[in-house]
């Protein structure tokens, strides 16, 4: 768009003409104005604001490092964990492309987690945005998949085995478990045929899902509008132009605020890639650098950290179908949130102590269920899973009754907003 | 049930601790490596090390010798005449040249390959287990190891090293189900001497893990020192976006 303004008066007379011929036949300055230069965006987001561009940015990230992947990588049992260690040692560059992709899975559970944070935070699940919500949480299990099969391709011991577990707990549904497993598996144990099939979900399947779901996301988002930390909804207050009072263009105002945030995450991101990127056997473990063997079993094995709050719920249940479903019901309780939430206000500032202390012990309980997922269920870890997993169901059983009781403060007519 | 809960969660703790003691006896468990990949002649001497002692069994067929060249300031001709002993060219990786089915006969399994044990188990536990070799008239090969409980590997650098005896001693331990006789490590006695001293035993050792530490990320120098270039760009440039980004919303009140 600079250079329509440079140049001789002809040459904008080429471009604009240009530009006009184009949008005859494709609606570019119309979505431009609509979705960056027109669309309006409340002035008083705060940091937790950032973490939705940034997902962006991971899942671009992902794609691009991932089809620099596929091109060296072999999914077949004989050769996958070489091929990885052939992109590790020979292939120009391939060692940052892995640890990019590597450690870009981490960081899209982090900015997600933060994403999902701020929702509960200020009620960014409320009306309106109750299907913008569940379109987010769609992403958030499509993610996990995604991650899910793509922790198995580099065909490690931990892969190996963490497939295992996974695929196993499928067996625990009453009467067609069991060869549900086999379906999944498409062997009688995890094989190459497991191997090669998790690929074609990893690489085409999944991406695809997760590709269109952020587009409908953000095609919600920016149907019903951006909520902000007052949890107000700026559309009430408008301009004699239908321009809302407390909003501002997305573009420029945002897409320069988002920049620094870009800025920002890539140090963090760029210090684990280039100092730490097993980071402590966290991000990539330890175990998992030794080649699969269905005849040597890990002393124990445990997800990646983004998975363990579910895998300390699964294994606090002595029941391995009851551990199971109450494991889905965890993640499924998100999807109810916008009905479960009875309060009349949407953010935190205007809530009253009750939500506080609730939304307080669900962050501790989903941390603490987090750091047990990674110790053996053992002893006292698995009666705190237990405590700890109460915390996070009663957060969300009990929400219809302590938002509605609370005692909220009035919330104001316009946003907070210090220059 | 909470208390119940707290009082466990205190004794595992205590346990922890004492555990982490050593209970009085030789704490092999808390030896370090100590290594360092930035020390080139470290490597080098590594490289030696395993070439002779260890590529008889063990092979890295994910490294290959002219990268050991390269990485560690050799020529390949000082590779060729140092390292490379059966007419391997430069470009091969460093196979052993024992057949994996001897190997399972004489050994009872094939020995694994190291290209990236020190990733899998850390150079700490490498260090520990090259030291750890005790004498063992049970075990076939003569010789038993603490950080590797019946190992099936001999004590290859007895030469060096000389050999050793374990003392044991019997401690009282109690778990969950009540009092126990365990048979403890505590400290070990020298029974022949080896050609190395004490000190210039554990410098062998520490060359060979650092090598073997090398081995498991080649990339690994290369990768710290751009990081350093990569995190001050960044900071950089975020400087500037911060900078672009006042400017643009000065006029939002």
């Amino acid at each position: 768009m600079a250079t329509a303004t440079e140049g001789t008066a002809e040459s904008r007379g080429r471009w604009a003409a240009f530009v006009r011929w184009i949008d005859a036949r494709l609606p570019v300055t119309e979505f431009w104005k609509s979705q960056l230069t027109e669309y309006y965006a409340p002035k008083n987001f705060n940091i937790w604001y950032y973490f939705g561009s940034l997902a962006l940015l991971v899942l671009v990230l992902q794609i691009i490092t991932g089809i620099f992947l596929t091109m060296n990588y072999k999914p077949s049992e004989a050769e996958a964990f070489g091929s990885i260690e052939y992109i590790m040692r020979e292939v120009e560059w391939g060692w940052l492309i892995r640890y990019m992709h590597s450690t870009g899975a981490s960081a899209f559970f982090i900015v997600v987690y933060l994403h999902m944070a701020r929702a509960l935070l200020y009620g960014s699940y409320k009306n309106p945005r109750e299907l913008l919500w569940i379109i987010g949480m769609l992403i958030y299990v499509s993610l996990m998949a995604e991650a899910f099969f793509g922790y198995v391709l580099p065909w490690g011991n931990m892969s190996f085995w963490g497939a295992q577990v996974i695929v196993s707990l499928f067996g625990a549904i009453p009467a067609v478990g069991p060869d549900l497993v086999e379906w999944i598996r498409g062997d009688y144990s995890i094989s190459d045929i497991t191997l090669n099939r998790f690929f074609a979900l990893h690489v085409a399947a999944l991406p695809l899902v997760l590709i269109l779901l952020v587009v409908v996301h953000l095609t919600a988002l920016h149907e019903v509008g951006s909520n902000n930390p007052d949890g107000i909804e700026i559309k009430k207050h408008k301009d004699s132009k239908g321009k809302p009072l407390d909003g501002i263009p997305f573009h420029p105002y945002y897409t320069y605020k988002d920049l620094v945030g870009v800025g920002v995450f890539l140090i963090f991101f760029a210090i684990v890639i280039f100092f730490a990127p097993t980071l402590g056997g966290l991000f990539l473990e330890h175990p998992n650098f030794e080649p699969a063997n269905p005849l040597n079993t890990p002393e124990h094995i445990a997800p990646v950290w983004y998975f363990t709050p579910y895998y300390a719920i699964l294994r606090a249940v002595p029941d391995k179908l009851t551990g199971a479903v109450l494991m889905g019901a965890a993640v499924l309780l998100f999807f109810f949130l916008p009905w479960l939430d009875r309060s009349k206000v949407k953010s935190i500032r205007y809530r009253g102590w009750l939500f506080k202390l609730f939304l307080g012990a669900f962050i501790v309980a989903f941390i603490g269920l987090g750091y047990l997922g990674l110790q053996p269920a053992q002893g006292s870890y698995v009666i705190a899973a237990r405590i700890l997993g109460a915390v996070y169901f009663l957060f969300f059983l009990l929400m219809p009754w302590y938002t509605s009781v609370d005692k909220t403060k009035p919330v104001p007519d316009r946003v907070t907003y210090h220059a | 049930m909470r208390s119940s809960a707290l009082v466990l969660f205190a004794v595992l703790l205590s346990g922890v601790v004492l555990a982490s003691e050593g209970g009085g006896g030789e704490a092999w468990h808390g030896w370090r490596a100590g290594n360092d990949i930035a020390n080139k002649t470290s490597l080098q001497r590594g490289a030696r090390n395993f070439v002779n002692y260890c590529l008889g069994c063990h092979s890295l067929q994910y490294m290959r010798y002219n990268r050991v060249a390269d990485d560690l300031g050799l020529t390949q001709e000082q590779v060729k005449s140092n390292l490379m002993f059966t007419g391997e060219r430069p470009f091969d990786v460093m196979k052993s040249a024992m057949p994996t089915s001897d190997a399972e006969t004489w050994f009872g399994r094939a020995p694994p390959d190291l290209s990236l044990t020190a990733r899998a188990k850390g150079p700490d536990y490498l260090f520990q287990f090259l030291k750890t070799f005790y004498l063992d008239p049970d075990r076939p090969n003569g010789v038993n190891n603490l950080a590797l409980e019946n190992a099936a590997m001999p004590q290859v650098l007895a030469d060096l090293q000389g050999t050793q005896k374990a003392v044991f001693v019997l401690e009282k331990k109690s778990d969950g189900n009540g009092e126990q006789m365990v048979r403890v490590f505590d400290h070990f006695e020298q029974v022949t001497p080896g050609r190395l001293s004490a000190a210039e035993f554990d410098e062998f050792v520490r060359d060979t893990v650092n090598f073997l530490d090398y081995v498991s990320e080649p990339i690994r120098a290369k990768r710290e020192s751009l990081g350093l270039w990569v995190v001050l760009f960044l900071i950089v440039f975020t400087g500037f976006a911060w900078a672009l980004k006042k400017e643009i919303w000065k006029d939002v009140h």
